[in-house]
């Protein structure tokens, strides 16, 4: 083995590499193959019209609850509407709503565009703050020319119920 | 008045930080020991002055002082005074309180407990802790003050959400910022080590039990707010990647690498460059958590009110904290002394290892926390990453270094048998193969994440017990002498052991929970029942309670199995008065490590005409394990912390002794 550096020290260094080598490749492989597979696109209502999302893929879908296009069903089916500015995007979701739900508020919800064109979402996002309005709503709805600020937006510091400190996690309400 | 002698603590303190980091400086440069011992002092006096303002916040706090903003925001005459209390760090600007007072705290406690400490590199430790102080006090007295008055105070307060008032969320955040501030003393350390160009045993002697002392106290303040979120979110999650979670695991995760990088180095004399750097990094992980969870800058489902511009100012912190650590690192770290040499089979061999992965999936947290960050200044799309990358990355790269430890603390310091390691845990490796394959033929659903969890959490557990058993001699010397080697043995080895087993617990109950739990949600009417996972859960009755603020629908429920009455659960749904905001009050039937989940829903017409709740019910197998295995985690972690080699001082003294007997 004559290839091999002479001194200890030297060997040794290369041994770390050998071994952290394929270690590091390995994960980088895994994070690479890991994000293809697990990141999901956000679009408001016009956004997901003008990309043509096709049905089935998941992407996650925010907006503004449209007041009034709450429905219940005895069945336990939940139908309401997601809006922006410019579009609307009727939400089918089987479950329990978040208690924070409500109409006229910010919303996001994950699922997929059935063939109908219909969101059937598997989760709606709970938000544990009535006031805080994610993002990705806020710039879709300023894009849309819906938004008008004010106490809704994420801006609301030191109005309302904030947790901070707290590493508050969060959840669906998983159907 | 309370709250204007707040504010001037707030700014004493500052001070007094500034008069820390100069006496400690001016110690150093003249060697006084004089002006080291003033910086010293100053330390102590600038975590009184902050102990002061925190109290006044708190005071206005308990009185319901409405004139401070911050309190008119947060709190509420009505709430209970533990939550009144809590509502002191339910905030931005009282978190941040917090984190200074943890701050100048362990700032103190170095000060005046590192008497073994040699003089110049504590100087500089002292030096370091105060210029944090100085930059993150500043921020809470200029940009985050939360002892602001109000120039029309309202006549009732805004109350805290709901949902954080929690005994549990209570003690939280106390912990949790212990635990992240805590990991400044080791980077202060490590500055001082670097200026100082010391890094060798005894350095790490001193950075290991802070450490220790931080990551106990992480792990305890990660998993209460897991077990809040279990409980009170009402679905029966208890961790879901989010990014706000992600910032509190990340410093974890670099303190578990460093805890172990820190033996090599204190041991062994080795790895010390690579010590050095994830003490600073692991407080580097500190501060961008409290960037991300601050700034909003990444959507968490739970983000709460935010603000950009103060978040710009905590990155500036951040990056001007951690650019002048690691430009130090690259300057000073290549002029260290070598460490010792070992074999690639050795203790230090499996450590090396362990920090690799640990790294390696450290970076894949990162990455996948920070990636909807990256995508969006390239491609402006917005994008979330789900859970699944991170089983793929994480999760996977972590149970292979686990799959080693076993092996590993069998191994020798310097130069190992692995083959006789391998042979000393024939045993363990067994049980765990037929748990984790009784457990895979058992059960159907999701038998390969089950099995391969309990085989792994067994092989972690048994392994350890090897180890304990070969230390006390089990079975080769008689029982009693076994038992007194086992009283006599190092708190250290005792709390990694116990920490060992916690981890091995954690993923039993991790693993099955996740892959046995059943859910059934009904609309039931007053005699109806659902069933879950065996379990009958029968809607009795239903009745109104009043809190000290909310009142609730309480639900009677009776849980029983195959006809025999396991628990009567009151599950509630609370409306709270001040806000109007509803949540639902989970109950929770204890029951072999398990829990029967009861979750109170809306009112909605029943199956047959009459009025019916939906209820759902969830059967959580093992759950009370996934926090009953950190905990043990955290308790391990002090018991090496009394260990008396770790007593700060007490080696080199004996040392001392032991020269002058010559």
């Amino acid at each position: 083995m004559t290839w091999l550096p002479k001194s200890r020290k030297a060997r040794r260094r290369l041994l770390v590499v050998a071994i952290a080598a394929p270690i590091l490749a390995g994960s980088a492989t895994l994070a690479f193959y890991g994000l293809g597979s697990s990141v999901s696109f956000f679009y408001s209502p016009s956004q997901a019209a003008a990309a043509h999302v096709p049905a089935g893929r998941t992407i996650e879908l925010g907006g503004l609850v449209a007041k009034g296009s709450l429905v219940k069903r005895p069945d336990g089916q939940i139908d309401f509407v997601i809006a922006d500015h410019l579009a609307q995007s009727k939400v089918s979701f089987h479950g329990e709503l978040p208690d924070l739900f409500r109409e006229g508020q910010g919303v996001v919800t994950k699922g997929a565009y059935g063939d109908d064109g219909v969101f059937l979402a598997s989760q709606v996002l709970a938000k544990h703050d009535e006031k805080y309005m994610p993002r990705e709503v806020t710039a879709a709805l300023k894009a849309s020319g819906e938004w008008r600020g004010g106490a809704q937006g994420q801006g609301a510091q030191g109005q309302g119920a904030q947790v901070q400190g707290a590493q508050v996690q969060g959840g669906g309400a998983q159907p | 008045m309370i709250a204007e002698f707040g504010s001037f603590c707030l700014l004493l303190a500052l001070a007094l930080s500034a008069a820390q980091v100069g006496l400690s400086v001016a110690g150093r440069l003249r060697g006084s020991a004089v002006l080291a011992g003033a910086g010293e002092g100053a330390a102590a006096a600038a975590f009184a002055a902050m102990a002061a303002a925190f109290g006044c916040l708190m005071s206005a706090f308990i009185r319901s002082d409405f004139s401070v903003s911050n309190v008119a925001a947060n709190s509420h005459t009505a709430k209970p005074l533990l939550y009144k209390i809590a509502g002191v760090w339910g905030s931005h600007e009282g978190s941040m309180m917090l984190w200074c007072l943890a701050l100048t705290g362990f700032g103190a406690a170095v000060a005046l407990s590192g008497r073994g400490l040699p003089g110049r590199l504590k100087a500089v430790t002292v030096a370091t802790q105060g210029t944090l102080g100085l930059l993150f006090i500043g921020y809470t007295a200029f940009a985050s003050n939360p002892l602001l008055r109000l120039a029309n105070p309202p006549v009732e307060g805004a109350s805290l959400n709901p949902i954080l008032q929690d005994p549990f969320l209570a003690i939280h955040p106390p912990f949790l910022y212990s635990g992240y501030v805590g990991l400044s003393v080791v980077f202060s350390l490590a500055v001082a080590g670097l200026i100082e160009g010391r890094t060798d045993a005894a350095w790490a002697r001193w950075v290991r039990p802070w450490t220790l002392a931080a990551w106990s106290l992480l792990t305890v303040g990660i998993m209460l707010g897991s077990f809040w979120a279990y409980y009170e979110l009402g679905w029966g999650g208890w961790w879901f990647w989010d990014p706000v979670e992600n910032a509190s695991f990340m410093p974890w995760v670099a303190a578990t690498a460093l805890l172990h990088s820190a033996v090599v180095t204190e041991k062994r004399g080795a790895l010390a460059g690579w010590t050095m750097f994830l003490a600073l990094l692991a407080f580097t992980f500190s501060m961008l958590g409290a960037f991300l969870v601050r700034s909003g800058v990444l959507t968490s489902v739970h983000a709460f009110a935010v603000d950009p511009t103060r978040g710009t100012l905590l990155l500036i912190i951040l990056g001007v904290t951690a650019g002048a650590g690691f430009a130090l690192f690259a300057w000073r770290a290549p002029q260290l002394p070598p460490g010792g040499l070992f074999s690639s089979i050795s203790r230090e061999g499996a450590l090396v290892l362990n920090n690799l992965f640990l790294s390696a999936g450290v970076a894949t947290v990162l990455l996948g926390t920070l990636f909807p960050l990256i995508k969006q200044a390239i491609s402006g799309e917005a994008i979330s990453v789900g859970p699944a990358y991170y089983n793929w990355t994480f999760v996977l790269l972590t149970s292979l270094v686990l799959l080693i430890l076993p092996i590993g603390i069998l191994l020798a310091w310097k130069r190992g048998d692995l083959a006789g390691a391998l042979k000393r845990t024939r045993l363990a490796a067994a049980l765990a193969l037929i748990g984790g394959g009784l457990v895979f033929a058992a059960f159907a659903p999701h038998r390969l994440l089950a099995g391969g969890g309990a085989a792994l959490g067994l092989w972690l557990i048994a392994g350890s017990a090897v180890e304990l058993g070969e230390r006390v001699r089990l079975g080769r010397a008689p029982f009693a002498e076994s038992l007194r080697r086992l009283v006599r043995l190092p708190r250290g080895s005792l709390g990694m052991t116990l920490a060992h087993v916690g981890v091995g617990v954690f993923i039993i109950g991790a693993a099955c929970e996740t892959a046995f739990h059943v859910e059934d949600a009904e609309v039931l009417s007053i005699g109806d029942s659902l069933t879950a996972g065996g379990y009958s859960v029968r809607l009795d009755g239903l009745s109104q309670a009043q809190g000290p603020n909310y009142l609730a629908e309480r639900g009677a429920v009776t849980v029983t199995r195959a006809g025999r009455v396991i628990c009567q659960a009151a599950p509630e749904r609370r409306r709270y008065t001040p806000g109007g905001q509803i949540t639902s009050k989970v109950a929770l039937c204890l029951r072999d490590l398990g829990d029967v989940y009861l979750v109170m829903g809306e009112q909605r017409p029943g199956p047959h005409g009459a009025p019916g709740w939906l209820i759902r019910a969830y059967w959580n197998p093992l759950s009370r394990l996934i926090f009953i295995g950190p905990l043990m985690m955290g308790l391990g972690g002090v018991l090496s912390l009394s260990d008396r080699r770790l007593r700060l001082g007490l080696p080199r003294r004996a040392a001392q002794a032991a020269e002058a007997a010559r």
